[in-house]
């Protein structure tokens, strides 16, 4: 693939406007941020209209780079490494240190950049309807355009501080929107939860961006002229077969955690689930299908280091997969359990970042990619129809059992773009999850990790069983609670149980109409949702053959061996790929000369005789969780009814998936506690007995001394002793009262001379 | 060090500028209230205004060198001079300290705290402004000394005053341990001053002097002037007047103290006890390092016993002075730009923190934390303002708390050559752990404050004229705060291109 033959010159790479000022792409939201939070009250939409029309601007320069970006493809030859578009700027210098700000595009940046910005766009048009009346409406548009702005930044940035100046904003929006109604102590211990977990993570990337810096700088200021900050300079020292392997490995681990806090991987997923606390919107874009693909995005923009740190594609798997194959499966389980139907998309969510690890993990890179993509589609999709499901029909429950039942009828374009993206989620061909999925599972298989490839399809079966529960509670069946008009009831004894927060953002207009369908604002971003969930996996359809990998070929960066040339001007060529090598060498070894910025990759051989086996398994999930669901909800079939309840083994599985296998319990209970509780106290009360008992002690005895040499000495020996000289007396007892009675007027001159002699001491001693 | 001798009237004038308004102020009668306030925001603002000048004078071209240096003979029997100057290092600590004064003095106008009697308030923060100034310009040992003391009796007074009700005790302790500290550091100043010959007291003569004494002798110096100072940063485990002076306090002298004062430590450390004694410096950094982030994990601990609002906040003082303090450790110009980078943010953030909760215990007359809640609902702007000082305060990217916080830990993994690189390491991540424990203190505060409604005693006085949100006072002397948080975190070259020559200079002795 990376095969450029000797004779062949190689083209110069074409570039654009919008290539060359992509970092207009976050400076606009940044911008429309500022507006609105200082103008946006007074505007005729509340500060909605600058969030909007901000996001379609970045949406317009996004989809202008990616266009450009296609040709810069074009214009190179084959095998040809497609450098990315590099500008930067001096930031800051210290010691010598020159830190730069910039943006790298490349394939990876312009897809994530034209996911983001589209469905943010999306998000904001449905929230004008979604939100309308909101108490904080216009803090609401603020928050959601600032988020957009760092996920942007992060995208598109050149060097690991910008990364990280993205991905601290995005921890803060998610802060301010999942508590967006903090009036309710649930939603902002959410919150709270939420940044904190992902903080906690954050120490990772502090510390793995310490390490990697220090270990690489020298290499990339002598071979790039670029800091150990820079990504791309990062890429090329840790496939240069410079690092040693333990450092590389620590980085790795280090901003592995920082992957999992973000990206909800076991064992920090807990939080995910609770952030759905915020408003519908903010599930959608936040906490599905952008923020929470930061991790998964860290692994895959830093793929080299994790490539040469985990040893990927070495033999018997490495931390990435184990991870992401664990999450996959037990947040797959834990959906089976949930009542609120955004916990459900939140579980999801959970498991499919698990397949997005996975495929990194296994050396899938470009299928891990692709999934991001096709997911944030569908994910957004059956979000954003959740929402309009409580919006319209079940008077602002999540609650699938109480609340909802039977709305295919009510809600024609809500159902039909949620099965849609549902069966998108499970993989069913020839919906864009297929693709995705399959070519993860397909590819995690084919390099030899069998393991993996049975648990990414357990996983598989798993999903099309707790979609098709989830999609029979809201559609099918008779309609129950809210959905069959009976909300003013299930209202009011809502509040109680729901812990995720009653959904309630302050305007009851509705109130007493029955289920309908929802206004062109909410429907219009669903179906266009609906069919890029149904095409966008055409992008990269492997069954039809080469020519239908666009994907491939436009983002997966090419394995060539690079070899450096120096003069030239700022954004110019300064690479060209070495010419004559037949096979890439890197990752596997290191180059002779030049140096590689990413590792040669294998793509599985696509079979539909694999494919057919993996949709065999999702129609089998279907099958069996309809029936089950059919006999359990709608006939209440007496021998299955209640099982859990009188079956031990099932009993006690079920109190685990209930309980969500006591993590929480653990972190809350045990380790916030202990920190917040008996060991913040125990330090404290170190303080105030320990500490301060030593200063109090040293002070008492000061004063009981002090006045003893006042009485007997002072008072008693010299005055009795020395009648005469009573006057020197007089004065010695004036230097040691204002110590003991803490007069402070004299004790600069007591202060001198004191130390003077101490001095004075310490130097004859020394001497 | 290269000496500049342009303008050389220009620190002197600075910096006793309000010694005249105090001058002044002892002419007004004291029933003259509104007299008395124009003449403190007159000096303070006329002072502000040649600190302005000074930054427009100020060749940053040539940030390492001392400029703007005056000489004078002072007390030429024990050689010592009056010899000031500043370089990248001081200026920006000798502008903030105006800068606070001054807002310090806006926000006053509105809110003198009992018993009253502005004449003497506005007078003690004065002389604290020439205290502070002094200190920071001052290039003789003994000048410094005494400009460092001087801080000291109007801080005493402000606390033991205008304070709360355990103001005795806390002003006293605060006193006393400081001084203490003062009374070895001073044996050190004056041990330096005999072991190089006892020629002079001028700090650029004991820099290229000092690294000639013997390395035990250096490390007993050393020590003297550690306690002096670490009293004053306040590390762990001299730090325990700091909660009670910062809780008794004023609101204005929780600021100053918070914003400048403690500054004056760190300060010391990087213009004196290091450059002056490298290779004690040397031995003494990892001991160093490690109270720093004890420091850090402790003052994290000691935030989330707090049930006071101002007491968690000067716990967090702690803590952040732990990251300071781990920068200079390193000895490494990277460790030493990102403390006084860290000065600096943590005097915005942490003053405009004890602003914040002097405002709502005018409003609420608690800063208990349980009582407090819903403090978004009641004062929106209050509310969102104490949110964004403390992800400031957490040390949020793209806001100044960031640029002291992240450098000082990356400069941990590589510190000095001479000093234990695993050890360093270590502390690296304790640091790390710390900046996760600074998010849960300062957001479990701000949920607990802000979110929620309003406590019942408190929720019906919507329309009581005590409870309005941020006044215009306020808003004036905040705003300059909040926007310097924000510029120095987009644009940390703005500071960093001013400390950097300078730093490099001050730690030439141990190759950069």
């Amino acid at each position: 693939m990376s095969v450029v033959a000797a004779s062949e010159v190689l083209n110069p790479l074409s570039s654009g406007w919008f290539l060359e000022n992509s970092w207009l792409i976050p400076i606009i939201p940044a911008v429309g941020f500022a507006l609105i939070i200082f103008f946006g009250k007074r505007l005729p939409m509340k500060g909605s209209e600058i969030g909007v029309i901000s996001m379609v601007a970045s949406l317009g320069m996004s989809a202008g780079s990616a266009y450009q970006w296609i040709q810069r493809v074009g214009s190179a030859a084959e095998g040809q490494f497609v450098e990315p578009v590099i500008r930067t700027w001096n930031w800051w210098q210290i010691g010598g240190v020159n830190l730069t700000i910039g943006q790298s595009i490349d394939g990876l940046a312009v897809t994530i950049l034209v996911v983001v910005a589209f469905i943010s766009t999306l998000v904001q048009l449905y929230s004008i309807e979604y939100l309308h009346g909101d108490r904080r409406y216009t803090h609401f548009f603020a928050a959601l355009t600032l988020f957009s702005a760092g996920m942007l930044a992060m995208v598109i940035a050149e060097d690991m501080i910008l990364f990280i100046l993205g991905w601290e904003i995005m921890g803060l929006c998610s802060f301010m929107l999942i508590g967006h109604w903090w009036e309710e102590g649930a939603n902002s211990r959410a919150a709270l939860k939420a940044f904190f977990t992902v903080r906690t993570g954050d120490m990772g990337l502090l510390v793995g961006v310490a390490i990697l810096y220090f270990a690489s700088n020298e290499w990339t200021t002598e071979n790039l002229g670029v800091s150990g900050f820079s990504i791309h300079g990062i890429s090329a020292w840790a496939l240069s077969g410079e690092p040693n392997s333990t450092v590389i490995l620590m980085a790795s681990i280090a901003l592995f955690i920082a992957a999992i806090g973000k990206s909800g991987q076991f064992p920090l997923h807990t939080w995910l689930p609770d952030a759905m606390a915020g408003p519908t919107p903010v599930s959608s874009l936040l906490h599905s299908s952008t923020m929470v693909v930061a991790g998964v995005f860290l692994v895959a923009r830093l793929y080299p280091v994790f490539f040469e740190g985990f040893d990927i594609l070495g033999a018997g798997g490495n931390l990435i997969m184990v991870i992401g194959a664990i999450t996959i499966v037990i947040a797959a389980a834990l959906a089976f359990v949930q009542a609120d139907i955004k916990k459900v998309l939140a579980y999801s969510t959970v498991s499919q970042l698990g397949y997005m690890m996975l495929g990194l993990g296994a050396g899938a890179w470009l299928p891990a990619v692709f999934h991001i993509f096709t997911h944030a589609f569908f994910k957004a999709c059956l979000f954003l129809g959740a929402g309009s499901i409580s919006h319209s029909a079940s008077h602002h429950s999540f609650d699938m059992r109480k609340d909802m039942g039977g709305l295919r009828k009510y809600m024609p374009i809500t159902f039909t773009t949620w099965v849609i993206s549902t069966l998108a989620l499970c993989g069913v061909f020839p919906f864009s999850g297929f693709f995705s999925k399959d070519e993860i599972i397909d590819n995690v298989g084919n390099n030899g990790y069998t393991m993996f490839m049975v648990i990414g399809l357990v996983g598989a079966f798993l999903t099309a069983a707790y979609m098709t529960r989830a999609t029979y509670l809201t559609f099918f069946g008779e309609a129950r609670g809210a959905a069959a008009g009976q909300h003013e009831t299930e209202h009011a004894s809502d509040h109680g149980h729901d812990d995720h927060g009653h959904d309630d953002h302050g305007h009851d207009a509705h109130d007493g109409h029955g289920p309908r369908e929802s206004g062109p604002l909410i429907t219009i971003p669903l179906m266009i949702l609906a069919v890029l969930a149904l095409s966008s996996g055409f992008l990269n359809a492997t069954p039809f053959g080469k020519s239908w990998e666009k994907l491939k070929d436009w983002v997966e960066p090419r394995a060539a061996v690079v070899m450096e040339v120096h003069a030239s001007g700022p954004g110019e060529s300064r690479i060209r790929a070495e010419e004559g090598h037949h096979s890439s060498p890197c990752g596997s070894e290191t180059p002779k000369e030049g140096v590689c910025f990413a590792p040669q990759l294998e793509h599985a051989k696509f079979k539909w005789s694999k494919a057919l086996l993996s949709l065999a398994i999702v129609f089998a999930g279907i099958a069996l969780s309809w029936l089950l669901s059919v006999a359990l909800y709608t006939k209440k079939n007496a021998k299955l009814v209640g099982l859990t309840s009188r079956n031990k083994v099932l009993g006690a599985g079920y109190r685990l998936l209930a309980n969500k296998y006591y993590l929480d319990a653990l972190y809350e209970q045990v380790i916030v506690r202990s920190v917040a509780g008996p060991i913040s106290r125990a330090a404290y009360w170190f303080n105030q007995n320990i500490l301060d008992g030593v200063l109090h002690g040293v002070s008492r005895t000061t004063r009981s001394v002090s006045s003893w040499t006042y009485r007997n000495i002072d008072q008693r020996v010299v005055d009795e002793a020395v009648n005469a000289s009573g006057r020197a007396t007089k004065g010695a007892g004036g230097v040691v009262q204002p110590v003991q009675s803490g007069k402070v007027s004299q004790y600069g001159a007591l202060l001198f001379a004191a130390a003077s002699v101490v001095a004075l001491v310490l130097v004859i001693v020394n001497t | 060090m290269e000496m500049l001798r342009d303008d050389n009237w220009l620190l002197s004038v600075g910096t006793f500028l309000p010694m005249l308004g105090v001058a002044v102020m002892l002419f007004v009668p004291k029933v003259e209230e509104r007299l008395i306030k124009a003449v403190a925001l007159i000096t303070s603002g006329a002072t502000l205004a040649v600190g302005g000048f000074t930054l427009m004078r100020f060749d940053f071209g040539n940030a390492g060198a001392m400029q703007f240096v005056a000489e004078a003979t002072w007390i030429p029997v024990i050689k010592s001079s009056y010899f000031i100057g500043v370089d990248g290092i001081s200026l920006p600590l000798y502008f903030l300290s105006m800068v606070i004064t001054f807002l310090v003095v806006i926000y006053s106008l509105d809110h003198i705290p009992s018993p009253g009697n502005p004449k003497a308030f506005f007078s003690l923060m004065l002389v604290l402004q020439t205290g502070m100034a002094g200190t920071f310009i001052a290039q003789d040992l003994i000048l410094f000394f005494v400009f460092f003391e001087v801080v000291l009796l109007p801080m005493y007074f402000m606390i033991g005053v205008w304070g709360g009700e355990q103001r005795q005790y806390a002003s006293l302790k605060f006193f006393l341990y400081t001084m203490f500290g003062s009374a070895l550091m001073l044996v050190a100043f004056l041990a330096l001053f005999f072991k190089t010959g006892a020629e002079s007291f001028a700090i650029p003569f004991l820099v290229e002097n000092g690294a000639s004494i013997a390395k035990n002798v250096q490390i007993w110096i050393f020590a003297g002037m550690f306690i002096g100072f670490a009293v004053k940063v306040p590390m762990f485990p001299f730090h325990t007047w700091l909660p009670d002076a910062h809780t008794q306090a004023p609101t204005q002298g929780s600021v100053i103290l918070a914003a400048i004062l403690l500054k004056l430590g760190t300060y010391g450390f990087v213009r004196i006890a290091i450059p002056t004694l490298p290779d004690a410096a040397i031995e003494w950094a990892p001991y160093i390092g490690a109270l720093a982030v004890i420091g850090i994990i402790y003052g994290a601990l000691g935030c989330l016993a707090q049930q006071d609002m101002k007491r968690l906040i000067a716990f967090s003082s702690v803590a952040h002075m732990g990251f300071v303090m781990l920068g200079i450790s390193t000895l490494t110009s990277f460790g030493t730009n990102a403390a006084v980078f860290g000065m600096i943010a943590h005097g915005l953030i942490t003053g405009m923190l004890f602003f914040v909760a002097g405002s709502v215990k005018e409003r609420y007359h608690t800063l208990e934390i349980q009582r407090l809640g819903g403090l978004l609902k009641q004062m929106p702007r209050l509310g969102w303002i104490l949110g964004f000082s403390s992800m400031a305060s957490l040390g949020l990217p793209g806001l100044a708390g960031f640029w002291g916080e992240f450098p000082a830990i990356l400069a941990a993994y590589n510190p000095a050559e001479g000093l234990n690189v695993t050890v360093y390491r270590v502390f690296m991540v304790i640091a790390a752990l710390g900046t996760v424990l600074a998010a849960a203190y300062l957001l479990w505060l701000f949920q607990r404050v802000a979110f929620g409604e309003p406590k019942p005693e408190f929720a019906g006085h919507d329309h009581d004229d005590h409870f309005h949100d941020v006044n215009k006072y306020e808003i004036t002397a905040w705003a300059p705060l909040l926007i310097a948080i924000v510029v120095l975190g987009l644009v940390p070259n703005l500071l960093f291109k001013v400390v950097d020559p300078a730093v490099q200079g001050a730690l030439s002795a141990f190759g950069g």
